[in-house]
């Protein structure tokens, strides 16, 4: 969505999604599954800015799992892309907000889903696009495990594989890395190692930080228990860690 | 031997990868050796996703969203019905530009069977928004018709076919070409059909409009051009796809309006094009003795 004016919000922490999350209408709004990754994404990883959404050299994070988006509007607005005030109104006729996100209506939505299996070989497009125009930028996929059954995911995974790494003729610096949220088996060659059990983000980000930005990975997240609150001390020494 | 449109295609794409660094060419194997010597001039802009035609159109979708301008190529079947979701979702929805170009139209592969046969493919962009679609008749008309598809950012269906008219004619994209004037009906010949319908019409008094640019469909031409309500369509696709269009034209006026084009059955046959063309009572003769039936009826009062 290109932003003319974009104001410069409040931003949220972690604490307070708790709050956003409840602001939005319907029995859905607690996804505890993709806030930890959305949370350490755009927290931890992501080189997005809300101030300049548009940013060509901004990373791409996109949403494959379209479904139940709540956890996503809440992350989003948390990092100041969306007013919170609009949380409400989700699903009514004129809001931006959506049971799937549209990249027209949802500043920082950086495609429109919903029907499973088309984020990845857009992820693939953009990288190919990024790559073309002299970018360094990442590409990050979010997955669903159900979702990982659609033979479109597969096309993409077995051509990116080869045809975007380090090794193939068109390499440069792109960083590229696809996520999945749920314990869907490692495709084969992938190299995936095995996620952790505990739902700390903390955990979600010692997952995420060591995958080389140069070639595609996929990195597998095993399905959550209950969303908790973080454990905040050993949050800092980690962070400070990683820094 | 004469260019054919995918000659004039490959040519035309050489020429707009090196001229433009946003343009990007997406295949799914069909015509990658034609051009591999682009790919090692341009890697990051020509794109073989192998036969994966889901993937081909994300990739498509995702280069524009980056900025690029991307040309996605392969057979009209694979390119616009295998990936129909991908077309409607990864272009449409994310509101991103693309220049879909397919060959083998209707039954050009008439001895590959149906399996390798799309007459639907305009009918199902009609179901879809912000389509431009061009049929050019000849493979001097590709070249023009590719550089002003490229050189927008909306979305726009290229076809090309092996049936062709004898010579390219000058086209206007967006509008029909007035190619004769009569009275007694509007015959509008679309790309390939031109030549044969120029045949059947011979000594009838028609007006007869070439149309290289089916959608946006030129209402304003053919209101401006309309003798006798009584409108003829002679298209190498589906027979009456564009019968809408002439009744949204034409919505304010009594009028008749005959689609002839391939007719919604499975022949099971194979040989060649015009043997098919007969079969669906798309040669001259019969495209002749339609007109004349359309001609000769009286209207009810």
């Amino acid at each position: 969505m290109t932003a003319t004016e974009v104001p410069t919000r409040r931003r949220y922490g972690y604490d307070e999604l708790p709050q956003l999350l409840e602001s939005m209408p319907g029995e859905e709004a607690i996804r505890p599954s993709t806030l930890d990754v959305l949370w350490v994404l755009y927290d931890r990883i992501l080189n997005v800015d809300a101030d300049r959404p548009d940013d060509p050299g901004r990373d791409r994070f996109v949403l494959s799992k379209g479904h139940a988006p709540s956890a996503f509007y809440a992350v989003l607005a948390a990092k100041g892309f969306l007013d919170p005030a609009v949380l409400p109104t989700l699903q009514q006729f004129d809001s931006p907000l959506g049971g799937h996100p549209d990249r027209v209506l949802v500043t920082g939505a950086e495609i429109g889903s919903g029907s499973l299996g088309h984020g990845l070989p857009l992820c693939v497009g953009m990288a190919h696009g990024l790559r073309a125009t002299g970018r360094s930028a990442g590409v990050f996929c979010l997955i669903g495990d159900g979702e990982l059954d659609e033979g479109s995911n597969h096309e993409a995974i077995a051509y990116a594989g080869r045809s975007l790494s380090p090794d193939s003729p068109s390499s440069r610096s792109t960083m590229h890395r696809v996520g999945t949220a749920g314990a869907a088996g490692s495709p084969p060659g992938s190299g995936s190692p095995a996620g952790p059990r505990t739902p700390s983000t903390d955990a979600t980000t010692e997952h995420w930080q060591p995958h080389s930005r140069r070639r595609p990975a996929i990195v597998r997240r095993s399905s959550l228990r209950r969303w908790q609150p973080d454990d905040r001390d050993h949050a800092r020494r980690v962070h400070r860690r990683n820094a | 031997m004469t260019a054919t449109m995918r000659d004039e295609f490959t040519d035309a794409m050489h020429e707009a990868l090196d001229a433009d660094p946003r343009v990007a060419l997406v295949l799914a194997e069909i015509s990658a050796d034609a051009f591999v010597d682009a790919a090692e001039r341009h890697p990051d802009r020509v794109i073989n996703t192998g036969i994966r035609e889901q993937l081909m159109i994300g990739v498509t979708g995702g280069l524009a969203l980056t900025g690029m301008r991307p040309v996605a190529h392969t057979y009209a079947p694979f390119l616009v019905e295998r990936p129909f979701e991908q077309i409607k979702l990864d272009l449409g929805h994310q509101d991103v530009g693309a220049v879909l170009v397919s060959i083998g139209a209707s039954y050009d592969r008439s001895v590959s069977g149906r399996t390798h046969q799309a007459p639907a493919d305009v009918a199902l962009f009609d179901t879809l928004p912000g389509w431009t679609v061009y049929v050019p008749g000849h493979a001097g008309e590709v070249g023009p018709l590719l550089r002003q598809a490229i050189s927008g950012d909306d979305r726009v269906y290229l076809r090309l076919s092996t049936q062709t008219n004898a010579a390219a004619r000058q086209v206007d994209p967006g509008r029909f070409e007035v190619v004769r004037r009569g009275s007694a009906a509007t015959v509008l010949a679309v790309g390939p059909m031109l030549d044969r319908t120029l045949e059947a019409v011979t000594g009838l008094d028609v007006t007869v409009l070439y149309v290289t640019t089916v959608r946006p469909f030129d209402g304003r031409t053919l209101l401006a051009t309309l003798g006798a309500p009584v409108l003829v369509l002679v298209e190498p696709y589906r027979e009456g796809t564009s019968v809408p269009f002439v009744a949204a034209a034409l919505r304010h006026l009594p009028h008749r309006s005959i689609g002839i084009g391939v007719p919604a059955v499975e022949l099971r046959r194979y040989g060649s094009p015009a043997e098919h063309d007969a079969a669906y009572g798309l040669d001259a003769a019969s495209i002749r003795r339609r007109i004349e039936t359309v001609l000769a009826a009286q209207p009810a009062i």
